[in-house]
């Protein structure tokens, strides 16, 4: 049994707290599904292991009167069920973190919700953890979701796996039984590449085999589950990769003293240690390894210490410091595995942030190469993807970063994925390689620029992003305002959206994922006019904001023009120029804006036009006057900035 | 007493120190809120080590409710002038001027004026997109699920169902204008952790934690410390000088005492070990049902 000892008459306290302190520590999860008993096997674990206080027994057995789903005893699975709106639907919905801790180690458990909908909990328990405790039913053996959870554990990298065949004791505790579920799970867990797998017969309900040996399963000869996971070796984990220091926080507390924060990720460093910035490839020596408790003359992997170099290079939040010899990967674009964690879905093309180690950066996925059934392991062709969905992706950032291989460094091979309106989490990412060395594509450098060509046509170039619902007058204003600049001698051209979708869009549908790589080409296409010295005119209904937040990034700080044409539905509709709205209202046509897909209107739109009571002439005016008085274009024909 | 580099300890002081770092990195204006007990004793030292040497880049916030223990306030003056570093003391004005207290107004609603409130109007009237706070996940069944990063509105309200996940050490920390996080450090330590780690590094801590002989009345099975006159007796209340200590610190009407005659560390800690009762049945307010903790943290309490 493993008691947490009593205080007795000659306690040693520092000879208890180095037993403390030599302890070591796992992290595990558990998955299974809602009727598994994975809650009750964890409450078991607590329960056995003394970590349940009094009062908290107290509260327990109340709760079990209320809530109970177990006749007489105290249902362990309410330890453990912590939101209240979980308890009255007797599910777990989230990923909630226990501890507990035995003579031999200390550990955190991460317990995640099964059943399909909650990959997301899985991936993220499964994202610190050394171990998986994969639970199953003995009445119902393997199931679809048994061959889910090892993929997704194996994908994280977890390293070990527990199969815990759960609920023997409704088998009468038959080991043929339980041989049939070992053999099956043997059979395909042998292709994944696990550094250890056992299969453990246990009752949660009744305790058998969790913490205690058993009577009843006197024909098992392995270890209880505790034991097994007091012994369980566990590599560690970076200290033979190389060095990797991610830098968090430039430390200057005066002049005189100029740090860098961090915590190492990989490998160790020593004083005098050459070292290179990954990114910009500048080297310098490790000064000092500066710490509150004195200067150390080395540090581990996982230690959070702040260095000091011998010369004075540029550094920031983002620089990742490496040995010279064994640098990380330097790239903008790399193939990685995606898993979606959000309800909206990944749509290629659409701009969002990327955060690896300490760095954030715009990302965007190029290509999914495909999408992984997590059921059966097959590979699929995909345009989206979904809630809880697996794919193999390649992205491009906006800027070179440093990374490493996720199987060669968990921490320097990870990301995260943030929406950039609504800022939520919306995929985890494990990098596989980097596309290509950034390092040997130079971006041309040209001598003749943007600046010089629209000063020969004396304006300053720019993109007029006309944004509004089908038939509100986005084209019609923008067709007037290109004749008015046209008469005041300025270069122009108009990118029209029923145009665009004639040529260089015609193999686009109007599904969101095709939405979004139109609005993406256009906005790349504008850029090169600007680029040319055009003022350029966009009129596209372009009803989602984070494509029009993809164009604006495009271009320079004050280049972009959004333009909202605010016509009401209503208007647009009575006028229909096209017989359009018509058409989708008959069903006729899907995916119209304003109908059954979504506009979402502009927030802080540069000019906000309301065409209500308003003639075409006044509001191309409105805009002309706008750029005249922000200096885009001379009142004569001499460029006014 | 050293502590191994690999040992549990450092990796949950490496682990937070990351986390205080990381804070301090992607937002404008965070602050610390110090509640003068043991686990702000070790988020501080934490901060401390985070910055070196550098000092924390952000003030401590003391949501004062003028119930405190006089010895908290003198700890906490103390400890700001060590360190020099700068405190920002709030009181709900309006709740004092309603002479709302613990006596008159139930425990809870108390709290939820004095403290939740309080705090609320702080943080809006400084700005703060981001604030520490020292909870940790083995305190109370609904904080397991609780976020390292976890994310509140622009009304200061926890929605259970809308929390980002954090996956590895990556944690998001993009907020809208109005809205801001509460961080928190200590996430993944346990009670005998901290414990531990105040022993380890000789942390200091506010003496209420040792035991003395101090006057207390037993109420409803709870030892309540008579620490100012204006501690209301209640018919047959008798005050007794007995040894008792403090496991958890607060406002002194709502904390219970524990008797005890530990008045080291080290006998603190060797307490700990056969403690029966888990460290926040000390604290009057989680008393009401099994889900107040739950309730309280919608409503914007830590």
């Amino acid at each position: 049994m493993n008691k947490i000892t009593p205080v007795a008459e000659a306690f040693d306290l520092s000879n208890y707290i180095n037993s403390q302190e030599s302890k070591s520590f796992l992290r595990f999860l558990t998955c299974g599904s809602v009727d598994d008993g994975k809650s009750t096997l964890i409450g078991r674990l607590l329960y056995d292991t003394k970590l349940i206080f009094e009062d908290q027994l107290a509260a327990l057995e109340k709760d079990s009167r209320k809530h109970g789903t177990v006749s007489d005893d105290i249902d362990l699975a309410l330890l453990v069920d912590g939101l209240e709106a979980e308890r009255e639907q007797g599910i777990t919905i989230d990923v909630a973190y226990r501890f507990f801790s035995t003579e031999k180690r200390k550990f955190i458990v991460a317990d995640t919700p099964g059943h399909e909908q909650y990959t997301r909990n899985m991936a993220t328990g499964a994202s610190t953890a050394d171990l998986a405790i994969l639970l199953v039913d003995a009445r119902n053996g393997l199931l679809t979701q048994t061959r889910r959870h090892a993929f997704i554990a194996s994908l994280l990298g977890v390293r070990h796996v527990v199969l815990a065949v759960n609920k023997i004791d409704l088998v009468d505790y038959d080991q043929t039984r339980f041989d049939e579920i070992k053999a099956d799970f043997e059979s395909f867990s042998s292709g994944f590449d696990f550094d250890s797998c056992e299969v453990i017969p246990l009752s949660a309900r009744f305790g058998d085999n969790v913490t205690t040996s058993s009577d009843k399963l006197s024909w098992f000869t392995g270890p209880t589950l505790l034991e097994h996971l007091e012994n369980v070796e566990l590599g560690h984990e970076h200290s033979e990769a190389a060095f990797r220091f991610p830098v968090q926080w430039v430390n200057r507390p005066n002049l005189d003293f100029r740090g860098y924060s961090g915590t190492v990720r990989g490998g160790s460093v020593n004083v005098g240690d050459e070292v290179v910035v990954a990114q910009s490839g500048k080297t310098s020596r490790v000064e000092k390894i500066v710490t509150m408790d004195g200067d150390q003359v080395r540090a581990d992997d996982g230690q959070s210490v702040t260095l000091t170099l011998t010369d004075e290079i540029d550094i920031s939040r983002g620089d990742v410091l490496a040995p010279v010899h064994s640098r990380p990967d330097v790239s903008d674009q790399f193939a990685a595995h995606l898993i979606w964690m959000s309800e909206n879905a990944m749509l290629p093309g659409r701009p969002y942030l990327l955060k690896c180690g300490t760095k954030t950066v715009g990302a965007s996925v190029t290509e999914i190469k495909h999408k992984v059934d997590v059921n059966t392991f097959d590979h699929h062709a995909a345009k989206e993807l979904s809630l809880n969905e697996i794919a193999f992706c390649n992205l491009a950032l906006s800027e070179v970063i440093a990374f490493d291989p996720y199987e060669a460094n968990r921490d320097t091979g990870s990301f995260i994925l943030i929406d950039r309106m609504t800022n939520e989490t919306v995929a985890a990412g494990l990098i596989w390689f980097g596309l290509r060395r950034a390092t040997n594509v130079h971006r041309q450098a040209l001598d003749v620029n943007k600046k010089a060509r629209g000063g020969l046509k004396g304006q300053k170039p720019a993109v007029l992003w006309f944004t509004g619902l089908s038939g509100s007058g986005k084209s019609t204003i923008a067709n007037a305002v290109e004749q008015k600049l046209l008469s005041l001698g300025r270069h122009t051209y108009l990118l029209d959206g029923d145009n665009i979708r004639h040529g260089l869009n015609k193999d686009l549908g109007f599904t969101d994922a095709d939405r979004v790589e139109n609005i993406r080409r256009v906005a790349e296409t504008s850029k090169l006019f600007v680029d040319a010295g055009l003022i350029t005119l966009v009129s596209f209904i372009s009803p989602f904001k984070a494509e029009r937040q993809l164009a604006r990034d495009l271009l320079e700080n004050d280049e972009f023009y959004e333009i909202f044409v605010d016509t009401s539905l209503e208007d647009c509709e009575a006028r229909d120029p096209k017989g359009l709205y018509a058409k989708a209202r008959k069903g006729e046509i899907t995916n119209f804006t304003g109908i059954d897909s979504a506009y979402e209107a502009p927030e802080a739109p540069e000019l906000h036009l309301k065409t209500q009571g308003r003639t075409v002439e006044s509001l191309a005016d409105e805009i002309v006057d706008r750029l005249l008085a922000d200096g885009f274009i001379g009142s004569d024909n001499t460029w006014v900035i | 007493m050293g502590i191994d580099s690999q040992s549990h300890l450092r990796r949950l002081e490496n682990e937070s120190i990351h986390i205080i770092r990381e804070v301090a990195a992607e937002f404008d204006n965070p602050v610390m809120l110090y509640s003068i007990g043991k686990d702000s004793a070790v988020m501080l030292h934490l901060a401390l080590k985070a910055f070196y040497p550098s000092k924390p880049p952000f003030p401590l916030l003391h949501v004062d409710t003028t119930w405190k223990f006089k010895e908290m306030i003198s700890f906490r003056d103390h400890t700001v002038e060590k360190y020099g570093l700068d405190l920002i003391v709030h009181t709900n004005e309006e709740g004092v001027k309603n002479n709302i207290n613990p006596f008159d107004h139930g425990s809870s609603n108390y709290t939820h004026i004095m403290k939740t409130e309080a705090l609320k109007e702080a943080l809006t009237k400084y700005k703060f997109d981001a604030a520490f706070g020292g909870a940790r996940r083995d305190e109370e069944k609904s904080r397991a699920k609780e976020r390292v990063f976890s994310f509140r509105s622009a009304s200061h309200g926890w929605d259970p169902k809308n929390q980002r996940p954090e996956l590895w050490s990556l944690y998001n920390g993009r907020i809208a204008k109005g809205e801001s996080i509460r961080a928190f450090p200590l996430s993944n330590w346990t009670e005998l952790d901290i414990w531990q780690y105040i022993l380890a590094e000789g942390i200091d801590i506010v003496p209420l934690y040792f035991s003395a002989k101090r006057p207390v009345v037993e109420r409803d099975g709870t030892l309540l410390m008579l620490d100012d006159d204006r501690f209301r007796l209640e018919p047959g209340e008798k005050v007794e000088h007995r040894d008792v200590r403090f496991r958890t610190l607060g406002c002194y009407p709502l904390t219970g005492a524990v008797e005890s005659t530990a008045d080291t560390l080290e006998d603190i800690v060797s307490e700990m070990l056969i403690a029966r009762t888990s460290e926040r049945s000390g604290r009057l307010i989680d008393h009401d049902s099994s889900g107040s903790m739950e309730k309280k943290k919608r409503e914007g309490y830590f």
